[in-house]
């Protein structure tokens, strides 16, 4: 395994479903009625968020929490960052208190690359979202709920997303989301597919392994899971599209839509929804729709990471499970 | 004044002979010059050029001494080589007024190690709205020809063509940077490939051309000649090689960065890199040299841009914007264009010395190595090779992307009207 984790293409296909097998494990911890491993326990792990995300923190907790890690968050606002000290000085700051892990959230592209590579830690360093970047734990969540819904949870273990057909639908050009996606997906085996406005793909999305169109009804007859992503309304005021109305006609996703996608796929969606803007209501809230179990399965994800990037050799999950008949 | 005799130098690169100074001038040229009565100095086969002269530096002083003064640049600049700088008009308070550019340029003067030009700006504040006083800032003792608004586009067509109008009057040019504003909003590096991977905010080679394009025609229709600073695109340089070929009195400068260093460094978000214009793909910086190499890029200016250790010891975005290249820029150009064959040590003394001093009209400057012509000197020794130790600069700044990158040659004297700025590359 990597020491850091800082963007989905640094992960081989072997790396990725190893992590993805030991989120299964850690899924069923969290099935029992006693969730907590002491795998971390005298660890320490700081969630270090330049940038508002509340549940990517809480789920980034809840994992460390599970591990029995010692927690410290650190949000900038209000904080001596937001007075103009530099990440170098707050990295310092936290090396000095001997963190082992620094679960980093930020605004810039490359800052976590930047802390784990400048000789100012040397802490792990794992990426919570970077810019319009990054945001690995996000792809292997994703991934993650991908697996199971279409190859089982069982019949998943061990096994990668060989030959499955995901389609990403909207703004490709902000979003660390579909990067990481594309790279893990591709890792992975499968065939990624991006729509959206072309004002919304990246120039040089052509190195990129993956397919651009620009015609969501032409795709999702073709797709095993349909991710959809936030669209902010203030990129109608960059002029990346005229008005909310015609981008939700043209790339939104409603029951119309959701009924010409192959029976067994569904719908994905990373959070916050934007409802009436890329997804109805309708469709997010029916039960093809994978939101709620792709925030459970991010605590499972995250306890896979810290565990295998913190955890060294030792087995997770056996070792609890004589501690959890002790409990009974 | 004391005779220096320089013995045995390839005087642009051409067969050894000697160079006799007698005080400010040069007295001599041919072989088997007597050395009665001078200090000998042994070229023993190394170049030696015009002195050189960066159309594009940045001096930092008034405003932002902790990053460079005009004693540091210029001791910087002779220890590259430089025997006259064009300082920016980016400073604090901005170089708008005739008493700033005076400031500047009689620094430089009392300093003593490189003649100091200053660039004037082209609007007040650098803001783009009202012309600054081009006129007294040329009549005043600094001698304004150059007027830039550089760091910031003059990106008003009304305004862009009106300074390059008013200026005709007494000879001045416009040099502009050319960055289309609405374009390059959040850019934060080329776009492309690579800032399509790493999600950094793109900037488009077109926001450069756009504005070139545009500001030829401008030249042309009003009958005035512009110079473009630091082009970075093989786009541009298609633009220019037009202007050029429908005769309008158009001149370019490319950076040493850009001739060697692409976007694909980017890829380590180490700020060091971080530069204006970005570095562009491998296709520019060839496009680049081919055209510095023909002609149709005039010169190499370096952009010298210093700061603080801070401003680049940060994540990308934070990061400040520039690179010096005073001490290296010659050791880039010989191991982008000599080393490469595309130019000879003579082509290097007119891209670097004689085309600046003449687009500048930095008088003095870019002559012959001959008799009876300014002691303005620079000794090469072209079969070193080493690596760049940032500790050793003379720059009070280090933020350079070469660190411990092996480049070849070396300057190791400089005279400055006679008067030797740099010896055995120690500065004097
Ligand atoms: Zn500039």
């Amino acid at each position: 395994m990597l020491r850091h984790l800082i963007s989905a293409a640094d992960l081989t296909r072997d790396d990725a479903v190893l992590i993805l097998d030991t989120a299964e494990e850690m899924a069923r911890v969290a099935d029992r009625p006693i969730k907590k491993l002491p795998t971390l326990r005298g660890r320490t792990v700081v969630n270090l968020f330049f940038e508002d995300s509340t549940r990517t923190r809480i789920s980034f907790e809840a994992a460390e929490k599970r591990l029995s890690a010692d927690v410290i968050n650190f949000t900038a606002k209000g904080s001596s960052v937001s007075k103009g000290e530099s990440l170098k000085d707050t990295a310092q700051t936290l090396e000095a208190m001997g963190v082992d892990a620094v679960v980093i959230r930020h605004g810039a592209s490359g800052a976590p690359y930047r802390l784990a590579n400048s000789g100012w830690i040397d802490a792990a360093v794992i990426n919570a979202g970077d810019g319009t970047h990054q945001h690995p734990t996000q792809a292997l969540l994703d991934a993650f709920t991908m697996r199971r819904r279409l190859v089982g949870r069982d019949a998943g273990l061990g096994q990668d997303l060989g030959g499955r057909r995901i389609t990403v639908v909207g703004d490709i050009l902000h979003s660390r989301v579909a990067r990481s996606n594309v790279d893990l997906l591709h890792t992975l085996g499968a065939q990624v597919t991006l729509v959206a406005p072309p004002t919304l793909v990246p120039v040089g999305v052509g190195s990129w392994p993956c397919e651009v169109s620009y015609d969501l009804d032409a795709v999702l007859p073709k797709s095993d899971a349909v991710m959809m992503l936030r669209v902010q309304r203030e990129r109608m005021n960059a002029a990346f599209f005229p008005t909310e109305r015609e981008y939700s006609r043209r790339y939104g996703l409603d029951g119309d839509r959701m009924a010409r996608m192959p029976e067994h796929a569904v719908v994905m969606h990373p959070g916050p929804m934007v409802r009436g803007m890329e997804i109805t209501a309708e469709v997010a809230d029916s039960d093809r729709c994978t939101v709620v179990e792709q925030v459970a399965n991010g605590v499972s994800i995250r306890m896979a990471v810290l565990y295998l990037l913190l955890g060294g050799n030792e087995p997770a999950v056996t070792h609890t499970r004589t501690e959890e008949k002790s409990d009974r | 004044m004391s005779k220096i005799l320089i013995r045995g130098a390839k005087v642009l690169g051409h067969d050894p002979q000697d160079v006799l100074i007698d005080g400010e001038t040069i007295a001599e040229v041919g072989t088997g010059l007597s050395a009665d009565g001078a200090e000998v100095v042994e070229a023993d086969g190394k170049v030696l050029l015009p002195g050189l002269v960066d159309l594009h530096t940045h001096l930092r002083e008034p405003g932002r001494e902790d990053s460079e003064t005009v004693l540091t640049g210029t001791r910087a600049a002779a220890s590259g080589g430089f025997t006259a700088v064009f300082a920016m008009a980016n400073t604090f308070p901005v170089a708008d007024t005739a008493g700033v550019v005076e400031q500047v340029y009689r620094l430089g003067r009392d300093h003593g190690y490189c003649d100091v030009q200053p660039i004037g700006a082209v609007t007040v504040g650098l803001e783009g709205r009202n012309l600054a006083e081009l006129g007294a800032m040329h009549e005043s003792a600094a001698g304004v020809t150059v007027f830039s608004d550089d760091g910031k586009c003059v990106h008003d067509a009304v305004i862009m063509r009106r300074a390059l109008e008013y200026v005709k009057a007494f000879g001045g040019v416009v040099a502009q940077h050319a960055q289309e504003p609405r374009l390059t909003e959040g850019a934060e590096m080329n776009e492309g490939v690579v800032s399509a991977e790493l999600g950094l905010g793109g900037w488009p080679a077109v926001a450069e051309e756009s504005i070139i394009a545009r500001d030829v025609l401008l030249a042309e229709h009003v009958g005035s000649r512009v110079h473009i600073c630091h082009l970075s695109t093989a786009g541009s340089v298609e633009i220019v090689r037009w202007a050029k070929s429908r005769g309008i009195a158009v001149t370019a400068e490319v950076t040493p960065h850009h001739l060697l260093l692409t976007d694909e460094l980017v890829r380590t978000y180490n700020p060091v890199y971080k530069v204006n214009p970005p570095l562009r793909t491998e296709r520019d910086v060839l496009a680049l040299r081919e055209a510095l190499a023909d002609g149709t890029i005039d010169i190499v200016a370096t952009d010298h841009a210093p700061h603080p250790h801070e401003d680049k010891d940060c994540e990308w975005a934070a990061a400040a914007m520039g690179m010096v290249g005073l001490e290296t820029a010659l050791a880039v150009v010989q191991e982008t264009m000599v080393d490469t064959g595309l130019l000879t040590w003579a082509g290097v003394a007119d891209r670097m010395s004689v085309k600046p001093a003449e687009i500048g009209r930095a008088e003095g400057h870019g002559r012959p190595v001959s008799a009876g012509e300014p002691a303005n000197l620079t000794l090469v020794d072209t079969a070193y090779r080493g690596s760049v130790d940032p500790a050793g600069f003379a720059s009070r700044s280090r933020n350079t992307p070469y660190e411990g990158r092996e480049l070849p040659g070396r300057v190791t004297h400089t005279w400055l009207r006679g008067k030797a700025t740099l010896v055995d590359g120690k500065l004097t």
